[in-house]
């Protein structure tokens, strides 16, 4: 039996058994990560799953069943659960359900790969990470820590529509990080950012990163934050770097523009949206800057694909276009019931998990100015990078986050190195404000952005650059 | 011997067939059948049901060590992981830290899992969110309910073999009224003990008495934290400060044998508790046992892993977890002790307050705030165990041991270890809850605290 053979049987079996409509997703995917420590390698996983997970609608009603049982029936079985399941949840029904329509398509996708990381020998990978490690434990680190992760998958999707596609999408990166002990606080520094940087891409991505290169000064700017100075509290203008500007999209954009979060889906955990759809295509969200795209065709991006996981192929659309709130991540289910006419964005880490609006790649478009612009324009300021800490409220608002360095800057220079920088606000007043954005885009990677009851962890991409925002409040502690 | 201990023995034939019988290996098998329904708007979006067995195996071969997992259990899929592991160890820098494995030892004996939790069907679980959605009167409700039967089959190459399940079943839900949101959860090891009706209707009080709220200036407040916003300090003090990893390597707040908390503080892990969804041994294959953490403010003692414990000079005390060399051990069924330990639940009030034990507390605050939950909290500095992160599903103003208004949600940042000082503690509620948390199960009271520092409001 196929892969496309255990997922057709699934999808066959939920409709003997009822439903109306049905896909299953059998997933096989290869996971390796390897840790170094102050010059040794702390821990090597590799990781192996497969399984099938189906989606039956009956009535109105959803139900969704996984096994890791591909042969011997398995997939059958599933398919009839998912249709039990379903027929359960109309216990205690909602309004009419429907999908947006979708044409039937059968094609296969993989990501570019140079190198297949999974054939690099482990001997390269160590080492790669043990000097890294042991070059920053020289230089000053207490702990210096290297990571890689990849991850392999290979997905088989069909639908009671007629979809029938496979994809193979291999995922790879890795990062560096020093932690200083002080008088009873900790400094760290990273590179390329806190858990790395990641894409769609083989081994390439990692060798390109360079870590060695960059492990002294990492180091060494984590000894010196020991002894700089706290970043001062104040009402001032923040020049972000890009990194940092990657979570900032992701948290106060990316989630708040999760449709099933403005439809209420998500209210009881992860939490709502303060943004109302009668306001679509009317909220002045940002600034005339603020270009922000949802994109999984971008090569190399972490939140990259060909089709997504209910078959939808990948394309690019406007989230938010001169500052005007446009477009939303949906699903097929969560469009129809907003009365959109696109889906695309929805994704199951693994077969277990029922698939959800995520993310793909929602980030930034170029603006006008360099960096060196920025500070040059910039009286009176600080600039913050690379992201230490984030929070931010259940409806997208509220946001606080902590970064690892801060440079104050006086009459359009680079000054002393800062501590301990945080800065908060309130999202579209955030926005709003920013009145210059680089021109040079990096689409960051963020591999463990959590979401969903079970919990699934999502694979998401942001193009960003630095920007310059006013009237931002600094420095609060506790 | 169970179909799990027999693979688990299986795995280890292939490894000493492959690797010789000078490897250390040690075979876990986690089975998991969860069932969880979701609802939102008042109806069931989302119901998953799942079942998988993931097989770890650890190797450490010729003074190397390396893991691999697998949830292929068919015999090309264990013939698979054997050799990716032993292969992977073979290229492996040499770990001399390696503690060694875990030999032969007796169990505690663990409670039994409720037969009514394992065979519980989707069904069931729509019957609970219907009563809960009944009982909220209309107003919009939003949760989950789940069942989750966990099974651990443990055999090592120094003769270890032990297995264990236990099982768990949580309703966790929210009603809705006029923008403010009230809650209620509980984690139990006996399905019947989950009353939706009686969840619904402490969600929906605790909403209606929300609505309105007003804007407080940020500031330091005294505070009536509820049982859920307890369990977010006992966590983050367990994931980044009681961790023997953490407090060798200078990363914890922690210092052994001194009063770093107040006298009313008592923190144990307890998987031997009744109401503790546990297993009564680790990954490691090491017994657990009730392990006090804190003794009326002093800390006495630290979960340990193997490996920690070597560095440590001392011994495991069963807290080994997937990935436990990289984040070091952790204890999964802390427990905050109350005030009293009467088997009772406290009565239901009329109120935003979650119980009588909580009402207790309230009466007593001259000024303060009554705080349901903590919400998005991210560490700024692990040492000190600064936190920021904001309120949800409920803030109060009490005036004179009143609950008088409703507050918008408030932002914090706050260390931890601080708010629970010598002297901070002006009360500990009566009755410990189990609060639902991912791997295991906690408990905690109410708190009533001298001081927490909000550094935003609504407006920023």
């Amino acid at each position: 039996m196929t892969h496309f053979d255990a997922a057709s049987a699934a999808v066959e079996a939920a409709l003997a058994a009822g439903a109306r409509y049905a896909d299953a997703r059998v997933m096989h995917r290869r996971r390796e990560s390897m840790q170094a420590r102050n010059g040794e390698v702390q821990d090597l996983t590799q990781h192996e799953d497969a399984g099938v997970g189906v989606r039956a609608l009956v009535g109105s009603s959803w139900g969704f069943s996984a096994v890791p049982d591909l042969a011997n029936g398995g997939a059958a079985t599933a398919g009839a659960a998912a249709a039990a399941i379903a027929a359960a949840s109309a216990m205690v029904p909602g309004p009419a359900a429907d999908l947006v329509p979708a044409t039937p398509i059968t094609a296969s996708w993989a990501s570019p790969c140079e190198i297949d990381p999974l054939s690099v020998p482990l001997s390269d990978k160590g080492d790669l990470l043990v000097a890294a490690t042991a070059a920053m434990r020289e230089s000053g680190a207490d702990h210096a820590e290297g990571l890689y992760q990849v991850w392999d998958t290979r997905k088989w999707f069909v639908s009671s529509e007629g979809h029938r596609i496979d994809q193979h999408i291999r995922e790879c990166g890795g990062g560096i990080s020093a932690t200083v002990i002080g008088d009873g606080e900790t400094q760290r520094r990273s590179y390329p950012a806190e858990r790395g940087q990641y894409g769609t891409g083989g081994w390439e991505r990692m060798a390109e990163l360079d870590l060695r290169k960059q492990a002294e000064r990492v180091a060494e700017e984590a000894r010196a934050l020991l002894t700089a100075p706290v970043c001062p509290e104040d009402v001032t203008t923040v020049i972000l770097g890009s990194e940092q500007m990657a979570l900032q999209i992701h948290e106060s954009v990316g989630h708040a523009i999760e449709l099933d979060r403005i439809l209420g889906w998500e209210a009881g955990f992860a939490g709502t949206s303060w943004l109302d759809l009668a306001l679509l295509g009317k909220l002045h969200y940002g600034s005339e800057l603020m270009n922000i795209t949802i994109d999984p065709t971008i090569p190399g991006g972490l939140g990259s694909f060909g089709f997504d996981d209910e078959g939808t192929p990948a394309a690019a659309r406007y989230a938010v276009r001169d500052g005007i709130w446009v477009g939303v991540l949906a699903g097929r289910d969560s469009a129809a019931v907003a009365g959109l006419d696109y889906g695309g964005s929805v994704r199951a880490d693994g077969w277990a998990r029922l698939p959800m609006v995520r993310m793909t790649n929602v980030g930034l478009l170029p603006g006008p100015h360099s960096l060196d612009e920025m500070i040059a324009a910039t009286d009176d300021g600080v600039f913050m990078d690379n992201n230490r800490s984030w929070s931010i409220d259940d409806r997208r608002l509220n946001f606080q986050f902590g970064c690892e360095i801060a440079f104050q800057i006086k009459n359009g220079r680079l000054g002393p190195m800062l501590r301990n920088p945080s800065y908060t606000g309130i999202g579209p007043v955030f926005w709003r404000s920013m009145d210059m954005l680089g021109s040079e885009t990096i689409t960051w990677g963020t591999p463990n952005c959590g979401k969903g009851q079970p919990s699934q962890t999502g694979h998401t991409g942001h193009p960003a650059a630095p920007a310059r925002f006013t009237n931002v409040r600094i420095g609060v502690r506790g | 011997m169970t179909s799990h201990v027999n693979l688990a023995q299986q795995v280890l034939e292939r490894v000493r067939a492959e690797a010789g019988p000078g490897a250390d290996a040690e075979v876990t098998i986690e089975d998991i059948t969860l069932g969880l329904t979701r609802f939102a708007n008042s109806f069931i979006h989302q119901s998953v049901e799942d079942t998988s067995a993931l097989v770890r195996l650890r190797l450490h071969l010729d003074g190397r060590t390396a893991s691999g997992s697998t949830t292929v259990g068919d015999s090309a899929g264990l013939a698979a992981l054997v050799s990716r592991t032993v292969a992977a160890a073979r290229l492996c820098p040499p770990d001399p830290l390696w503690p060694g494995l875990a030999g032969p030892a007796p169990m505690t004996v663990g409670s039994e899992a409720d037969p009514a939790i394992a065979a519980a069907t989707p069904a069931d679980r729509a019957a609970r969110v219907r009563a809960f959605v009944d009982a909220a009167g209309g107003l919009q409700t939003a949760g989950y309910c789940s069942t989750m039967l966990w099974m651990l089959t443990f055999a090592n190459s120094a003769g270890q073999v032990a297995e264990a399940s236990t099982a768990d079943a949580v309703l966790d839900g929210i009603a809705r009224d006029l923008g403010a949101d009230g809650s209620t959860r509980l984690s139990t090891r006996r399905l019947s003990e989950l009353d939706g009706a009686v969840l619904g209707a402490r969600a929906a009080a605790k909403a209606r008495a929300g609505v309105d709220p007003v804007e407080l200036p940020p500031g330091r407040y005294e505070v009536v934290l509820e049982p859920t916003a307890v369990l977010d300090l006992v966590k983050n003090m367990g994931v980044f400060g009681f961790n023997g990893k953490a407090v060798h390597e200078r990363r914890s707040f922690v210092e052994l044998g001194q009063a770093q908390l107040d006298p009313a503080i008592t923190i144990v892990d307890d998987p031997v508790a009744a109401d503790a969804a546990a297993l009564p041994f680790d990954f490691e294959g090491t017994p657990r046992r009730r392990l006090t953490l804190v003794d009326r403010g002093v800390c006495v003692a630290l979960p340990h892993d193997r490996r920690s414990a070597a560095r440590a000079g001392t011994t495991s005390t069963g807290h080994a977890v997937p990935g436990g060399a990289v984040w070091g051990p952790f204890a999964p069924n802390m427990a905050l002790l109350a005030s009293a330990n009467g088997a009772s639940r406290p009565a239901e009030v009329d109120g935003p307050a979650a119980d009588a034990a909580v009402a207790d507390l309230v009466a007593s605050v001259g000024r303060g705030l009554l705080v349901t939950d903590n919400w998005y909290t991210r560490v700024l500095d692990p040492r000190t165990l600064v936190l920021t992160g904001l309120t949800r599903n409920g803030v109060w103003l009490i005036e004179n041991g009143e609950v008088t208004r409703p507050v918008q949600n408030l932002r914090f940042t706050q260390s931890y270890p601080q708010a629970l000082a010598p002297g901070a503690v002006l009360g500990v509620g009566s009755h410990a809850v189990p609060v639902p948390f991912g791997w295991g199960s906690m408990r905690a009271p109410a708190l009533r605290l001298a001081s927490w520092n909000f550094t935003g409001n609504a407006s920023g």
